[in-house]
């Protein structure tokens, strides 16, 4: 297994952890990741609200990048994508390159300013495609080093890996973390706002609708150790704004979020170094003594919990 | 912007909705509704009625949150999502006052791309923030900033120019905001 690897800059910066806790679960995983070089910002969803032929060069910028490189090495890569923004960033314009000669020549007219030329010749996948279809099914139960038997982890997909292509899984009622999940001996919480928006970045320019959309993931994850995230905006989302959710329902949240390759990598005994689970802002002390119990059941071993803040 | 330019903006995504059979679907599936004036689907009336005025003055398509199950399950296939995109591209140029916040907020954000070609999370809300010229305005995401801080995620901007793995320009970008400029003016 071999990609090409773009970052995007959330994982530069907030969502350390998922960059870090993806290449060393890809390493261990035995896949081969070479970042796109000179990379840049996909555009978010702030170039699509200004103007729209910025909102797909400022993509194919990265993908004409990843293009020259496969055209050095003399071999087609398919590009992996953490995070949901970027992937379908990069995704619209793939597939609108398809059905849309005119469109390649446009962004191409203005891609000579940068000496570079957009050809659509690569596949762009999602973490959490490459994950759930090319990594063999019972690798990571066999690989496993600490069984998360007793916990259960709610699978959170958030919107954009999902919809709207459809390319990987059910893009209403996805199930594509759910075979990752038990592979680690973990239970798979059985709800139904596994697609549900997480309001975006609404939460901080709307942040009484954000807090509405988050309260209600949260509430309906109450019974699960963790929820699991595959992109930074969800993660930042659901964990940060803890406190701030539970004023508004009279409730009170605490519950772990972790990104999907921290928790797989935490089963594959990755050290805590590779997953960076002290860089999370909510792993709660129950998460930990539970986790911990587990391993020195498990191993015969102690990890140490990180020092409380 | 022109009345006649926005006339041809408004009636492209007029275009894009003209198959609407009105059944509520998008209504039914947005998670936002709640907070809108007017749902979808009665936007969508209102756009295909030619009521240009009352849809630019509406917050439903600020409220958008682009999670795109409306365009996943409206019955006509119609790209809503992307509709909602071009009317607010469209309110941002016919009346700039109104969404001066957000667009505060993406200004930052794209300078920080032109500048860095990566973005600078705390370089682009520092930028924001003057731009605002609102005292109160960083205190509401202080206790967030604070929490970032700490696990070192976000530098001090002060410290930040000019240093780190994000702030270095990338290729041409400044030269490509410039040709999208010229070729979005003369089309």
């Amino acid at each position: 297994m071999k990609y090409l690897y773009y970052p995007g800059c959330s994982l530069e910066g907030t969502a350390k952890e998922y960059h870090e806790s993806t290449v060393s679960l890809m390493a261990a995983l035995g896949a081969e990741l070479e970042e796109i070089e000179d990379w840049s910002c996909c555009g978010a969803s702030a170039a699509n609200n200004v103007s729209e032929l910025l909102s797909f060069v400022l993509p194919a910028r990265n993908l004409a990048l990843a293009e020259k490189m496969c055209q050095e090495k003399q071999e087609a890569l398919d590009i992996l994508v953490p995070c949901s923004a970027c992937y379908l960033n990069l995704k619209k314009v793939a597939e609108r390159a398809k059905i849309d000669f005119g469109f390649v020549q446009t962004i191409n007219t203005v891609l000579e300013a940068d000496g570079l030329e957009f050809g659509n010749h690569l596949e762009i996948r999602h973490l959490l495609d490459v994950l759930s279809r090319d990594v063999e099914p019972d690798w990571i139960a066999k690989k496993a080093m600490v069984s998360f038997e007793g916990f259960t982890a709610a699978p959170y997909y958030g919107c954009q890996c999902l919809r709207p292509y459809a390319e990987f899984d059910d893009p209403e009622r996805p199930v594509s973390m759910e075979r990752l999940i038990s592979s680690t001996g973990a239970a798979v919480l059985d709800w139904n706002m596994g697609g549900v928006c997480c309001s975006a970045s609404h939460m901080s320019t709307k942040p009484e609708v954000g807090l509405a959309l988050v309260k209600r993931i949260l509430s309906q994850a109450k019974s699960a150790d963790m929820i699991l995230t595959v992109c930074p905006m969800c993660e930042m989302n659901l964990e940060a704004y803890q406190k701030e959710a539970g004023l508004v329902s009279h409730e009170s949240f605490s519950i772990t979020i972790l990104y999907l390759p921290q928790f797989l990598g935490m089963a594959l005994g990755l050290p805590q170094a590779q997953t960076r689970v002290d860089l999370n802002l909510c792993v709660t002390p129950v998460f930990w003594e539970k986790y911990c119990g587990m391993t020195s059941r498990a191993r015969n071993v102690r990890i140490p919990a990180p020092k409380a803040e | 912007m022109k009345p006649e330019s926005i006339q041809t903006s408004f009636n492209e995504v007029k275009e894009m909705v003209q198959a609407c059979i009105q059944c509520g679907t998008c209504s039914g599936s947005c998670p936002n509704t709640f907070a809108m004036d007017h749902t979808p689907r009665k936007l969508w009336r209102m756009v295909l009625g030619d009521q240009a005025q009352s849809v630019l003055a509406s917050k439903t398509f600020i409220l958008c949150s682009s999670c795109y199950t409306c365009t996943l399950r409206c019955p006509r296939g119609l790209p809503l999502t992307e509709a909602m995109a071009r009317l607010v591209q469209l309110a941002r140029k016919a009346n700039p006052l109104l969404f001066k916040k957000s667009h505060a907020f993406y200004d930052a954000f794209l300078q920080s791309v032109k500048n860095h070609g990566r973005v600078n999370e705390a370089g682009f809300m520092t930028h924001y923030f003057f731009t605002m010229k609102d005292p109160l305005l960083p205190l509401k995401f202080t206790p967030l900033g604070v929490k970032l801080m700490r696990k070192g995620k976000v530098a001090m901007p002060a410290f930040n120019f000019g240093l780190g793995r994000g702030s270095r320009p990338r290729g041409k970008m400044a030269a490509i905001f410039e040709k999208i400029r010229q070729m979005e003016q003369h089309p």
